[in-house]
């Protein structure tokens, strides 16, 4: 056995030639395998068919009344479309004291929904009802002062998973597990009645 | 041995020149010594083998009748249970496996702490071990996914937003698990990939390198002591005996023991009381209805618990991480001259029985309700279950333990 100066016939090794070539050829293989794994990575991305059947949805609204609730899946994601009643937008001002983040600058909001009532209407509260904890879906305790919740309660969601409560604004009140207020899709009217969530549209229409 | 057998004339010897069968034969098991001390606790190790084989073999029967997606899973699951022949067998003995294999693993691994097994020279058997404790979870998780009932679903959508709280890349890192905008077809497709071919090699080679490391330093006993090296005049370990037929048999006898058990909840109580099979999974998934209340599998509920005692999304995440990841540091964390709780002074055993009381409680409390006291509770445990661990390389340290004996203590 010869491991230094020599081979088995005598010949002299390089070894820093040799230390060399192998780290060459061990890097040159392990940048191969690293574009090797991008396309099976890759394969896990939403498919073309998953994003097709993420296309805007239409939903007419003509016969939402408020402290009524729509729900609609939009890209795997249900989205409440909720009526409110009018002159809500003093009354969510109140709520500011107990909330996380009452300005939203945390949240996940579309700009035209970066206001007060993160609504472009103030009538019409869009949503994505997936609870910023964990991903269930808030309930509907739309009655101020529910039996349930206590005198105190603004009225809004609560999630039945882990207790996190969200104004009529989805603004989430101190106390929660969530982090940020529910998210709002992009979203915008095509006519008075006419709702298209996925869609962002003119910045003008259906401002409130 | 070997090599007389390799002389020997006829089929066997022909094998054995060919395939080391009766050296290996030898060297692991009629050659291969154990401590003769093994107790109550040396079952778990040998039944956690056994259970990995009920759920390759049911597993296997079951993926040829199961059908992946969206649209069928949940029915074929159905047809399993009231149209296959003895389907309802296949799927009990799976579900009540993987309740059957956390139990012995907890064992396995309760007894690894009492009679610290994972110290040196051990260290990298216990982290294989770790390993494949790790694996089966990813296992389990998935498994609970593939019948798409709605506590499948809801499981799938909490667990996977999870890793959302990846400071940046989260919301990405989410979608790319589930392939889609939510839980959908395409993440039950590679769940069912993952759980049926990926996850199972991984464990198999797990195993094998936990076998492995185990043969190589030998198994670790209740006194924690290596007096297997102490030989007897005719050169045998005083206190070792040969795995076979001393161990072989008596793991056998725990062998007939568990099945019995174990057969006993396949046949009369499958469900074990919304355990091991939770009602409203009986129920399809269903986007637009969360299960109320919703808990995962029992085995999962310590951290489950831990999760909720969190007011914070992120920070939640991080500590459950924590307190699983903590296990693997035990070696270095562990900074008794002894092994054995039977030699460990008061300190210990003190923040041990906390300890064990920490993860029984938060394995109750994670199956109730997130509200009032059993929330304070949770944070209670959660405290007591991370105080065994950060506070160990002190308190192991100034513990006032026993002398260690010299020989095992052994009662024939």
């Amino acid at each position: 056995m010869t491991d230094i100066g020599a081979d088995a016939y005598g010949t002299a090794i390089d070894q820093s030639r040799r230390k060399f070539l192998t780290l060459a050829t061990s890097a040159t293989a392990a940048v191969g395998v690293v574009f090797a794994a991008v396309p099976f990575i890759e394969s896990w991305q939403p498919s073309e068919r998953a994003r097709a059947l993420g296309a805007p949805v239409v939903l007419d609204i003509s016969k939402l009344e408020a402290g009524q609730m729509i729900t609609v899946i939009w890209r795997e994601q249900v989205i409440y479309v909720v009526g409110r009643a009018q002159g809500l937008v003093d009354k969510l001002a109140k709520n500011d004291g107990e909330l996380k983040d009452a300005k939203s600058e945390q949240s996940i909001q579309p700009p035209y929904a970066h206001n007060e009532m993160r609504s472009r209407r103030a009538d019409v509260l869009v949503l994505i009802g997936i609870c910023t904890h964990l991903g269930c879906l808030p309930r509907q305790f739309f009655a101020p002062g529910d039996p349930v919740l206590g005198a105190s309660w603004p009225g809004g969601f609560l999630c039945p998973c882990h207790g996190s409560r969200f104004d009529l604004a989805g603004r989430v009140l101190i106390g929660s597990p969530a982090p940020t207020n529910l998210s709002i899709p992009p979203y915008s009217y095509k006519d008075q009645h006419t709702l298209v969530i996925g869609l962002d549209g003119p910045q003008a229409q259906g401002a409130a | 041995m070997a090599n007389e057998v390799a002389q020997k004339p006829g089929l066997w010897g022909w094998i054995n020149r060919r395939l080391p069968v009766e050296t290996f034969m030898s060297s692991q098991l009629l050659e291969y010594y154990a401590q003769k001390n093994f107790n109550f606790w040396y079952f778990f190790g040998s039944l956690a083998l056994l259970v990995l084989v009920i759920q390759l073999l049911s597993g296997i029967f079951l993926a040829m009748f199961y059908k992946v997606g969206a649209a069928s899973s949940f029915d074929s699951v159905e047809f399993i249970m009231r149209e296959v022949n003895y389907g309802w067998l296949l799927r009990y003995l799976h579900s009540t496996g993987a309740s059957a294999f956390f139990l012995v693993i907890y064992l396995h691994m309760y007894r690894g702490l009492m009679y610290g097994s994972y110290k040196a020279p051990r260290e990298l058997l216990w982290l294989f071990g770790m390993m494949i404790y790790l694996s089966l979870m990813a296992e389990a998780f998935m498994g609970y996914v593939l019948p798409w009932g709605n506590m499948s679903f809801w499981a799938a959508t909490v667990i996977i937003n999870l890793f959302g709280a990846v400071p940046v890349v989260g919301p990405t890192l989410v979608e790319w698990i589930r392939g889609d905008y939510g839980v959908a077809d395409a993440t039950l497709n590679r769940f069912f990939s993952l759980h049926v071919a990926a996850l199972p090699m991984v464990l198999l080679v797990l195993v094998g390198l936990h076998v492995v490391a185990l043969h190589e330093t030998g198994s670790n006993n209740p006194d924690g002591i290596e007096s297997k090296q102490k030989k007897s005049a005719q050169g045998l370990p005083l206190d070792g005996i040969p795995f076979h037929p001393y161990y072989t048999v008596k793991d056998i006898f725990g062998a007939g023991v568990f099945l019995t058990l174990f057969a006993a909840v396949v046949f009369f109580v499958p469900t074990f009381a919304d355990l091991f099979l939770e009602k409203a999974n009986f129920e399809p998934a269903d986007p637009l209805s969360t299960p109320d209340p919703i808990s995962p599998s029992w085995y999962f509920t310590p951290y489950y618990a831990i999760l909720r005692s969190v007011p914070n999304k992120g920070l939640g995440a991080v500590i459950v991480l924590v307190a699983v990841l903590a296990f693997f540091f035990l070696p270095w964390l562990d900074r008794s001259p002894v092994r054995s709780i039977r030699y460990r002074g008061w300190i210990f055993r003190t923040f041990f029985a906390l300890f064990t009381l920490s993860f029984l409680g938060l394995m109750y409390l994670g199956l109730q309700p997130a509200e009032g006291i059993y929330v304070t509770l949770s944070r209670v445990g959660c405290v007591l279950y991370f105080a065994f661990f950060i506070l160990m390389p002190f308190y192991s340290r100034i513990d006032p333990v026993k002398p260690v004996p010299d020989r095992v203590t052994f009662h024939a």
